[in-house]
């Protein structure tokens, strides 16, 4: 067990044929994923690595594949709407990858999603989503995952990475890494993400990886408080950022005093969650917490 | 990105957001043209001088000053606000630099209000806020009164509604001053709603909004920050661009595809990612705080970089003066480490390593990156996790200033 994707979850990829595109297509296929097709307007009928049929639209390439999953590439200007194309066609997970789309564009997204039951976005601007040992989708190195029992949820790569390496290195598996993402208006947040994990029996434990700016984490924590009985180990990045910088990610600045560090710990920390006191503590947190 | 007061106005201009009549000044004779303009089109003696810096609270920083005795009043005030160092609570202790005035009417105003409209991550709708605490700061309303602040959200397949504009405006009691204003008001909110989509704002504010004497309602300042990710689809914002109140070192990286923001700190960093290269400073920060060692900037290179962006990064740092030290803390996933490590020795190369450097490699390639580093002949040290490499560069730092 694991959550959002398994060995079953059959992938289709748009902007399969652009740069990023096709070089992290194929280091998801090398990894094991099921990628069934991809889209690019206009290059319908072609074949991705010999193999993986490109369509023109995901309509047909779900309806040709039967494709479950989206996993989008393709540039700011065209991503909103490769997204609401993917929830059109009837894909019941998309993963966003696409770094720098208009929040204004997000905002419409995010309408058509509340308004369709049954899909999840996870993104943009996020890493994606892996099951080690049996689907990795999205940007993420697969070798430095191991199977296990924790779940990862977390607004930012690399420290995602740095997270599952410091895991991988105890010794300690990973049910399902979930990349959120570092925009200020996207798909699942934390609260939803924790959901799947406290549920999923095959889930022991979760690291939450949160930032500066907005109040995700702080919903996350009234969430730990109220409805979880898995330990949860968080770190928060931007202790240090100054206030009305962006902070490289679009969401991740502290506007008119809110959104700050201090606040998430406390809230977190009032709710049952450990914070880790550095990032290179994350997973040593989870281990203490776990052998209680 | 952020703009200036008056190219703000501008915009409120084209969507049909009603300003008071101004012209903006460069020099101190354009200033006098404009106020003498002013004074023939308004025949009145009253004008307003305001400095143009991208930071609030320019009022109470005495970078906005009313000229009642005409044209050469202005020229006087503009005289000592053109060129001051102009200190606000947003500019920090050295203050920013008035480079440009907007030259104004001054107005018989009956009210102040405040209206903004911000991007509201909770609701992921486009919110709009009013209060009749106008020319106060929103955010201490916000914090001391918020039963004061009236807030509606858009539906943004629907947009904003009529009854939307009539609630905040009998909120805010306009009808007090005729029905007129109600109307008035709800056509300012239809245009103010149009700007903030089709430009792409992040956030836009008129504080005050004034009512007038005659029931008018006009905006009296303007504030509009961009959402920089739309820019591919506003060329012309380039033309709007104030380099001059941009650090030129995140402009700078700004070209290179690079996110940097200064710091005060002494430890130049390094990383890939914006999450990492937050921890990485915090990290620093949390073992050198007792030993005064901060870190001196938050650089991101990202998840693609290349080779010459990062010997780029790599020279924006040591070109600092201020960095004693290096920490280069590298998590390669997509980038990968030998990448990282040869942009590091062609640019220590280049300009001389002259600060200690410690280097943490993990991911994709890192034997490779690894050896990069031992056999460039460089003084690295290497370190095994992020805080080995912190508590190494802390004390670097540390013995550096002994």
């Amino acid at each position: 067990m694991s959550i959002l994707v398994g060995k079953q979850t059959k992938v289709l990829v748009q902007g399969i044929t652009g740069g990023a595109g096709s070089f992290h297509a194929k280091q998801m296929m090398e990894y094991g994923t099921n990628v069934v097709a991809g889209v690019t307007p206009t290059r319908g009928g072609e074949k991705f690595e010999g193999k993986v049929p490109v369509f023109d639209t995901v309509a047909r390439g779900v309806k040709e594949t039967g494709a479950d999953t989206s996993c989008i590439f393709v540039p700011p200007p065209g991503a909103a709407d490769a997204i609401l194309e993917a929830i059109d066609a009837g894909c019941s997970l998309v993963i966003c990858i696409t770094e720098g789309i208009p929040v204004m564009d997000m905002i419409k997204v995010r309408k058509v999603l509340e308004t369709t039951p049954g899909v999840r976005l996870v993104g943009p601007n996020c890493p994606g989503v892996i099951t080690p040992g049996a689907c990795k989708i999205g940007i993420m190195p697969g070798h430095i995952h191991k199977a296990g029992h924790i779940g990862v949820v977390s607004r930012s790569g690399t420290l995602t990475y740095e997270a599952v390496g410091q895991l991988t290195a105890l010794g300690i598996g990973q049910s399902t890494c979930v990349g959120i993402g570092g925009d200020p208006v996207s798909g699942m947040d934390f609260v939803d993400v924790l959901t799947l994990f406290q549920a999923d029996p095959d889930t022991h434990g979760v690291i939450m990886i949160g930032e500066i700016g907005g109040g995700a984490e702080e919903r996350a924590a009234k969430f730990i408080k109220e409805k979880m009985n898995k330990p949860v180990a968080a770190f928060i990045a931007g202790t240090t950022a100054p206030e009305g910088k962006r902070m490289g990610h679009a969401g991740a600045i502290i506007a008119g005093g809110k959104g700050t560090a201090a606040e998430k710990i406390a809230a977190l920390e009032a709710a049952g969650a450990r914070v880790a006191p550095t990032p290179s503590d994350m997973a040593a947190t989870l281990q203490a917490m776990m052998k209680k | 990105m952020k703009i200036h007061e008056y190219q703000a106005k501008q915009l409120f201009l084209k969507y049909g957001v009603p300003i008071p009549k101004g012209y903006p000044a460069f020099t101190l004779d354009e200033a006098e043209a404009a106020a003498k303009r002013l004074v023939d089109e308004t025949k009145s003696e009253v004008v307003v001088v305001k400095a143009q810096i991208h930071a609030g609270g320019r009022g109470k920083g005495g970078g906005v000053k009313v000229a009642k005795g005409g044209v050469k009043e202005a020229r006087e005030l503009s005289q000592k606000i053109l060129g001051m160092q102009l200190v606000t609570h947003q500019t920090g202790p050295e203050g920013q630099k008035v480079r440009r005035l907007y030259i104004e009417q001054g107005l018989a105003m009956e009210r102040e209000l405040y209206l903004g409209a911000v991007v509201d991550r909770d609701t992921r709708r486009i919110a709009f806020m009013a209060s009749t605490e106008g020319g106060m700061e929103i955010e201490k309303v916000a914090a001391e009164t918020p039963e004061k602040i009236l807030t509606v959200f858009v539906d943004p397949i629907v947009g904003l509604s009529a009854y939307q504009s009539r609630q905040l405006a009998f909120g805010l009691g306009l009808e007090k001053h005729g029905k007129e204003t109600v109307g008035k008001f709800a056509k300012l909110m239809a245009a103010f709603y149009e700007l903030f989509v089709k430009e792409d704002c992040s956030l836009c504010e008129i504080n005050p909004l004034v009512v007038l004497k005659n029931g008018d309602v006009v905006a009296l300042d303007g504030k509009i920050n961009f959402d920089d990710n739309a820019e591919f689809r506003h060329k012309e914002w380039e033309t709007l661009r104030d380099v001059e109140e941009e650090d030129p070192i995140e402009l700078e990286a700004k070209h290179a595809g690079l996110n940097y923001v200064s710091l005060d700190g002494n430890v130049g960093c390094l990383v890939n990612g914006a999450g990492l290269a937050m921890a990485t400073m915090d990290i620093i920060k949390h073992f050198g705080k007792d030993r005064g060692v901060a870190p001196a900037n938050f650089l991101d290179v990202g998840g693609g970089a290349n080779q010459e962006q990062v010997t780029k990064a790599f020279k924006m740092i040591l070109r600092s003066p201020k960095v004693k030290a290096i920490f280069v803390n590298i998590f390669g996933g997509i980038m990968k480490c030998d990448v990282i490590a040869s942009g590091v020795v062609a640019a220590a190369r280049e300009l001389g390593l002259n600060v200690p450097l410690v280097v943490r490699l993990e991911g994709t390639n890192v034997d490779l990156g690894r050896k990069i580093l031992s056999e460039s002949g460089l003084k690295i040290e290497a370190a095994t996790t992020m805080a080995d490499g912190a508590k190494k560069v802390v004390a670097a730092v540390a013995e550096a200033s002994r």
